[in-house]
């Protein structure tokens, strides 16, 4: 099958450490983290990673009182990727537009609003919000974000948890080689630190991080990690095919070289090294590539005590031998973990290292765990590279889904 | 409650649920939604916020007697008043 060669034409993203990818890499490179005590309602307070976007740059005012959080971030990044991309957006065929966000969870934000602002009416429900509805549709976010663009194409949302990143871009990927759009604006988003039931439910699974300095609490492969910063983010981008790409002279990224997605089948939370090793090999296989062709491996790692040594496990079943080339690390050790968004934001803090060669580490380590200690692991300080063809991104969700997606350096 | 303050209180519901709105000028016989971006489930708003706040239910019947200040302020007015003198 002779499929279109896709590329990445533009990015948009706001993470607790930036809100454009400049700043966002400028900070990967500089070892500076964006998380902070955040008040959560029943809770008090916790760490989070809080974006800190002008929401109005984009939306009216009264859009941000009737829309989500995610909606807000979903519209910033949108135009800022479309912005970034050079695209005459306002001339541009909107029917011809789809917009694919993914998403761990949607609509937990409003219902417990709702909840709780009709408990101030001993829950009496004619107090409860006509917004409800718009506001909790899993298709939300993209809904916001068509409304906001005037985009008639399709335009929804990606239930993945929290592989949900990358699938925005492989779902956009294959609409755009299926010919169903001819501009794909796609990741992910998350707007879960407004609601505590996140927090809640990792503290009572004991996945919850905590420590005394907020910078230095999500430590993925640390000897010292104890769980999850939950942070809200969120990158799309503009996929187009490289016909249409080219035509119109327009910057390259990246490539998409390949992907891979499966089920683990096994667990409602515990993750399987198995089934990521095999999806990690799916989309080396999809890409037509061998594991040394790897350069950069971006891991999902949340810094719980047992899920990095399992990725970790797949990692070294695929790697561990005869790639001198491949470089490993983490974002989440700046931002901690972005949910839906973590995926796309993720891919968008390495896509620079094709133009500079510098490898970011992953930051917080102290004492790297032995069952960590992955051969190639970029750790506290940036690497040069002496390559950097192609990027592996790892992404991993809950109820066993399994995402990888592979870039590669354009070249004509 | 005078029909002026009525007309206030409104217009302080409106500043909240249309806070792009310039508020400054609203003619109190002209219809709300002539002359400002208001739509169905901002009068949703307005119902919902005088339930909320000053404990006034608007039937939906009635919901076109919201339609110009100086209508809000005859329909209103004497619930408002009406509230405060079983409190």
């Amino acid at each position: 099958m002779n499929l279109a060669r896709i590329v990445i034409t533009g990015v948009g993203l706001t993470a607790p450490n930036g809100n454009s990818l400049q700043e966002f890499r400028r900070n990967l490179l500089t070892g500076v983290a964006g998380i902070e005590w955040l008040d959560v309602r029943y809770m008090g307070r916790l760490l989070a990673g809080v974006c800190h976007f002008d929401a109005l740059k984009h939306q009216k005012k009264k859009e941000v009182r009737v829309g989500t959080r995610a909606g807000s971030i979903s519209i910033w990044c949108a135009r800022e990727a479309i912005e970034d991309s050079g695209i005459s957006f306002g001339t541009y065929p909107r029917d011809r537009v789809g917009i694919y966000i993914g998403c761990t969870e949607h609509g937990n934000v409003e219902t417990e609003n709702e909840i709780y602002a009709i408990s101030k009416f001993n829950y009496d429900t004619k107090y409860w919000s006509h917004y409800h509805n718009p506001r909790t549709v899993a298709n939300n976010p993209a809904g916001e974000a068509s409304l906001n663009l005037g985009v008639t194409g399709p335009a929804y949302t990606i239930g993945a948890a929290c592989a949900a990143g990358n699938l925005g871009l492989i779902h956009a990927s294959q609409m755009l080689r299926l010919g169903e759009v001819d501009l794909a604006v796609c990741g992910g988003v998350s707007e879960s630190i407004h609601t505590f039931g996140i927090f809640a439910g990792f503290k009572s699974q004991g996945a919850l991080a905590t420590n005394d300095v907020p910078a230095k609490a999500s430590r993925p492969f640390d000897m010292a990690r104890n769980g999850i910063v939950v942070s809200e983010g969120g990158c799309l981008y503009t996929l187009e095919r490289l016909d249409d790409a080219r035509a119109r002279g327009a910057r390259i990224y990246a490539e998409i070289a390949g992907y891979g997605v499966n089920s683990d089948a096994s667990d409602y939370v515990l993750p399987n090294p198995v089934r990521q090793a095999e999806c990690v090999r799916k989309s080396i296989a999809n890409a037509g590539l061998k594991p040394a062709d790897i350069h950069i491996v971006n891991t999902h790692a949340t810094a719980t005590p047992l899920g990095d040594i399992q990725e970790c496990e797949a990692i070294r079943a695929v790697f561990g031998e005869g790639c001198p080339d491949t470089h490993i690390n983490n974002t989440k050790s700046f931002i901690g973990h972005c949910m839906g968004a973590a995926g796309a934001l993720e891919l968008a803090g390495n896509l620079p290292s094709f133009d500079d060669l510098v490898v970011h580490p992953t930051i917080n380590v102290d004492h790297l765990d032995p069952a960590c200690a992955l051969p190639g692991l970029v750790v506290n300080t940036p690497v040069k590279a002496a390559r950097v063809e192609t990027i592996l991104n790892n992404s991993f969700g809950m109820l066993g889904i399994n995402s990888t997606l592979i870039v590669k350096r354009f070249v004509a | 409650m005078t029909n002026e303050e009525c007309k206030k209180a409104v217009l302080d519901i409106i500043a909240d649920i249309a806070p792009d709105e310039d508020l400054s000028n609203v003619k109190p016989d002209v219809r709300l939604r002539d002359q400002l971006q208001l739509d169905s489930m901002d009068f949703l708003d307005i119902v919902m916020e005088l339930r909320k706040r000053h404990g006034i239910e608007v039937p939906e019947a009635d919901y076109t007697r919201l339609a110009s200040l100086d209508s809000c302020a005859e329909y209103l007015t004497p619930k408002f008043n009406a509230l405060a003198a079983k409190s």
